[in-house]
């Protein structure tokens, strides 16, 4: 099944219940009506708050630069002693 | 726990493809530390390289003095045709049973080869893939709009695809050489679209993916860039992925 259809059938399963709801009047109609927008904008905060997370826990690595800075320099020297014209351009 | 040799499993090849374009430099970094760091491991590094204008192609033919026109094999194309392309053209001349994609800009670091290889060998996955967003693993060099872009896209791809793997767009990858041949006749973007759609296939296809962290130096010779352009190119990307898997 593509995952489009899948997102679909998630998204139709949601409106059915949302409509059921509806129907029922088990809450008032009008708080029911603007359940779908609660939906989009819980959505949204879920993916800013994601983002937000994500950039807090950005995991950074300075040590690494510095050891790889550190590996170049071997290679450069083990490469010239073999004739490997390494010479920056 | 089994008892599993850290490296080199019995019989295994492993060959590295790496596709290049004006990396001089780099190309003779990279080899210098794959050979330090792959000791016991019987491989060979198959570098495609699109026509440097920059003679990497004279560097390799020296490469090759030192290490073995066995053990660095040059199969150059004549312009830039592409990186899709390039892993293709690489894999026809691979002779091992695993397959290695990594770029040659050094921000995939040779290191990490043996924890590819000993996860592959506890796991007996399919694909090993690097990933920047765990525990150990991690990015350098990349300023805040940058990580925004980056956190955006993956929360984006994340939420809408369900692809398994927490870093899509990483290239960093082993590949079980059948897999990789079936992946890459099933793939069609470009760019690095291509690295997200060849891991969301796999997972579709119901493959045994594992993850190793793996540390992101960005380009130490020469610039990299993310535009408007890639993030448009990135949003097709993830709907022509919604629809087509």
């Amino acid at each position: 099944m593509k995952h489009i259809v899948k997102i679909i059938t998630l998204l139709v399963a949601i409106s059915a219940v949302w409509i059921g709801l509806l129907e029922m009047s088990v809450v008032p109609r009008s708080q029911t009506w603007l359940l779908p927008i609660y939906f989009i904008v819980s959505l949204g905060c879920y993916g800013l708050l994601m983002v937000g997370i994500g950039l807090m826990h950005f995991p950074t690595c300075p040590q690494e630069a510095v050891l790889l800075q550190q590996d170049i320099v071997e290679a450069k020297d083990f490469l010239k002693q073999r004739g490997v014209d390494v010479n920056s351009e | 726990m089994e008892d599993v040799r850290p490296e080199g499993g019995a019989g295994d090849k492993y060959s590295l493809i790496v596709p290049t374009y004006n990396e001089r430099l780099n190309i003779a970094l990279i080899v210098y530390l794959v050979f330090k760091h792959l000791r016991d491991v019987d491989f060979e590094i198959i570098i495609v390289d699109d026509g440097s204008p920059d003679g990497t192609q004279d560097i390799v033919k020296q490469l090759q003095q030192v290490y073995g026109d066995d053990r660095i094999l040059l199969r150059a194309r004549p312009r830039k045709l592409g990186l899709g392309t390039a892993y293709r053209h690489g894999l026809k001349h691979a002779s091992g049973n695993f397959v290695v994609i990594m770029d040659a800009d050094l921000s995939h670091h040779p290191k990490y080869l043996p924890s590819f290889i000993k996860k592959q060998q506890e796991t007996g996955a399919s694909i090993v893939t690097g990933t920047r967003y765990v525990k150990g693993g991690g990015v350098h060099g990349w300023n805040l709009m940058r990580k925004l872009t980056s956190r955006g896209a993956n929360v984006l791809a994340q939420t809408f695809l369900w692809p398994g793997v927490s870093d899509l767009t990483g290239s960093f990858r082993l590949y079980r050489k059948s897999v990789l041949e079936d992946l890459i006749n099933s793939c069609v973007s470009k760019g690095y679209v291509f690295q997200m759609e060849m891991i969301v296939r796999a997972s579709r296809k119901g493959y045994h993916i594992e993850e190793v962290p793996i540390t992101f130096v960005d380009r130490v010779f020469g610039s990299s860039k993310l535009g408007g352009s890639e993030i448009v190119e990135y949003l097709k990307g993830l709907a022509y992925l919604l629809v087509t898997t």
